[in-house]
């Protein structure tokens, strides 16, 4: 049996450039309004991967994202740093769904991918942070799990002994197989593009992307069976759809508000060397400090 | 029945963490507003004594599961008790530390009842909700206010219909707070074998390095924090100089967290500690809703950035538009000549 790893990443939007017009009026978020990037942990995720194949040298990796089309670019991307084949999840059917919805959507679509061996996603995303689907998934999955993961410290076909970072030291634990694991961002960081991945990999292509291509590659994908990126849909992974979505998510937005700041009066100075010795004189006068 | 229950998670030391004691205390709150009771469930080995460090919080129910192999924490074990006492006692609101046990044990918790669950909540409310479509009115839901989505927009979620309402909540951001013991306090000490099985110990730890919390900021009366502004490792080095005279602790915004500027200890705001201080002087932070989650309480804020429209300014009491490597030497060097 060969060993699979699977690694759940997700496309976000660049929440560090947020404009105006970034939140729908049912209070989901509008992805088409912002730069999309490779969620920062889930890079991390990848390297663990990569490092478990550097010792199990027939691992094969499989990239999985859930989202719209166009997180197809991050699981090229993957390819390019060492994934061997990737799936796009997607459908109009799982906009809107909350972390419990999107677990129930990604366990099925590991199953249709098993057996596998382990299933490593990042911590937690940067555009919810709530660290919430790597555990949410495990569970549907009946499979169990180690969050925060640090170190690969040892693997082989049958188990897996990873370190963890916790709050306040860290710890170092033994899971048989399959096991699903989160990645800490002080994991190593993510080997770089590999000039090779990139030339073989650049024409991987999902089948909507294939429709808006000009140029017809379908010779060429029929001797290179990697370059199709499987994109699933919820009859695919057979998926009630009632549990998709908005009504698959127990969670409800009932009010988003945008952040506006009260002005309260602020004393403003200068860096001058004056006028940090008044505010200093101020605040020793009021026994703020000293 | 349909009460609020608090997961209260134990130290290293043995004792219940103080995150699960402020939750208590939001517990008891919450409870009051319902006209319900409060319950603890605590999980761990030789908790002998433990409910006198539950008790003082006003705590009605305590349900205590004491076995060796239940310390330290695993998530499988700890998962199976409270599914099956969720089951038994149907808590309408189920709250967790959002500590590295809470939000690995919550979300697992939650999955498996299929119930709804909101991470870092900065603020927990009663109150009701009408759906629009159906014009159906519900009473008495737990609001799960957070910060979302970068910062930009604070989110009020709610579950109308799946129990228990579940929340985890940073340490620091709601208030310890004793309450009356209550008379007749009941104690429920669990069966454990009848609540997990040998197959959920199925991760074993094989090494363990826990350090004594060595950084308290929480605590801190003054407060020196830097950003991302602050620019440099080094130029970190003249906060810990400031922090020094002043008798302070540094603390740090997530971003310059994330450059490797300081440890993650020191790290304020909606996913680091919250804190309260007398004083708080913000180098080079811009402050974004989540740091200044962690922050706004302070009596007194003052702060140090180049950019006169950084929204830390608008909270701020004191602002200097400058650079931090000028502006903090400057500081200390009128505190040295002029302090007795």
């Amino acid at each position: 049996m060969p060993f699979r790893i699977i690694v759940l990443a997700k496309q976000v939007p660049d929440t560090r450039n947020v404009g105006k017009d970034a939140m729908k009026a049912d209070g989901t978020v509008n992805r088409a309004a912002l730069p999309a990037i490779f969620n920062p942990e889930d890079l991390h995720a990848l390297e663990l991967a990569l490092r478990i194949k550097d010792q199990i040298k027939d691992a094969e990796i499989v990239i999985v994202s859930m989202g719209p089309g166009r997180a197809a670019e991050i699981i090229r991307e993957a390819m390019y740093r060492g994934a061997d084949r990737g799936v796009l999840v997607t459908d109009r059917k799982f906009a809107g769904s909350d972390t419990l919805a999107t677990s129930y959507a990604l366990s099925l679509a590991v199953k249709k991918l098993a057996p596998f061996n382990v299933l490593i996603a990042g911590r937690q995303a940067i555009d919810g942070d709530t660290a919430q689907v790597g555990p949410q998934t495990a569970e549907k999955l009946n499979i169990p799990q180690i969050t925060y993961a640090e170190e690969l410290v040892e693997v082989n076909s049958k188990q897996i002994i990873i370190k963890r970072r916790l709050e306040r030291g860290i710890e170092v634990v033994k899971a048989p197989m399959p096991v699903a694991i989160t990645v800490h961002s002080s994991a190593p960081v993510c080997r770089p593009r590999n000039a090779m991945l990139v030339m073989k990999f650049k024409h991987a292509r999902t089948i909507t992307e294939l429709q808006e291509e000009t140029k017809d590659y379908t010779e060429l994908r029929l001797d290179r069976p990697y370059l199709n990126i499987e994109e699933w849909s919820v009859e695919d992974i057979q998926a009630e759809t009632e549990k998709l979505g908005l009504s698959g998510s127990p969670t409800k937005v009932k009010k988003i508000e945008n952040v506006v700041l009260q002005r309260k009066e602020s004393k403003a100075y200068t860096a001058d060397d004056k006028d940090i010795d008044l505010l200093m004189q101020e605040l020793m006068a009021s026994h703020v400090i000293g | 029945m349909n009460n609020v229950i608090v997961y209260c998670e134990i130290t290293e030391e043995g004792h219940v963490a103080e995150v699960s004691q402020e939750l208590l205390s939001k517990g008891r709150k919450l409870a009051n507003d319902l006209g319900i009771k409060l319950e603890a469930v605590t999980i761990g080995h030789r908790l002998e004594n433990i409910e006198k460090e539950i008790l003082p919080y006003g705590t009605d129910i305590i349900h205590i599961a004491d076995d060796k192999r239940l310390f330290p924490f695993t998530t499988l074990p700890h998962a199976a008790i409270l599914l099956k006492l969720f089951e038994e006692i149907k808590p309408e609101i189920a709250l967790f530390g959002a500590t590295s046990i809470g939000r690995d044990l919550a979300p697992r918790v939650a999955s498996a009842m299929r119930c709804g669950l909101t991470a870092d909540c900065t603020s927990l409310e009663i109150g009701d909700h009408t759906e629009a479509k159906t014009n159906t009115t519900y009473k008495n839901l737990l609001y799960q206010i957070r910060p979302a989505f970068g910062g930009n927009i604070i989110a009020t979620i709610i579950n109308p219909d799946t129990r228990p309402q579940m929340a985890t909540v940073r340490e620091g951001v709601m208030k310890k707070e004793l309450w009356p013991v209550v008379a007749v306090p009941e104690i429920n000490r669990l069966d454990v074998s009848k609540y997990v099985n040998d197959e959920q110990f199925v991760i074993r730890i094989i090494e363990r390095h826990i350090e004594s919390q060595k950084i308290n900021i929480k605590n801190a009366q003054v407060i020196v924090a830097g950003g991302y502004g602050v620019g440099s490792k080094e130029n970190f080095d003249l906060l810990f100089d400031l922090a020094d005279v002043l008798g302070a602790q540094v603390g740090a915004s997530r971003a310059a967290v994330d450059a490797g500027y300081v440890e993650h200890e020191r790290q304020i705001g909606q996913t680091g500690v919250t804190v309260r201080p007398k004083l708080y002087i913000a180098c080079g932070i811009s402050g974004a809703v989540q740091h200044r989650a962690g922050m706004d309480q302070a009596s007194m804020i003052i702060s140090i950035n180049t950019d006169p429209n950084a929204p830390i300014n608008q909270i701020a009491d004191y602002t200097i538009l400058g650079q931090v490597h000028e502006v903090v030497p400057r500081m200390i060097k009128y505190y040295r000549q002029n302090s007795k």
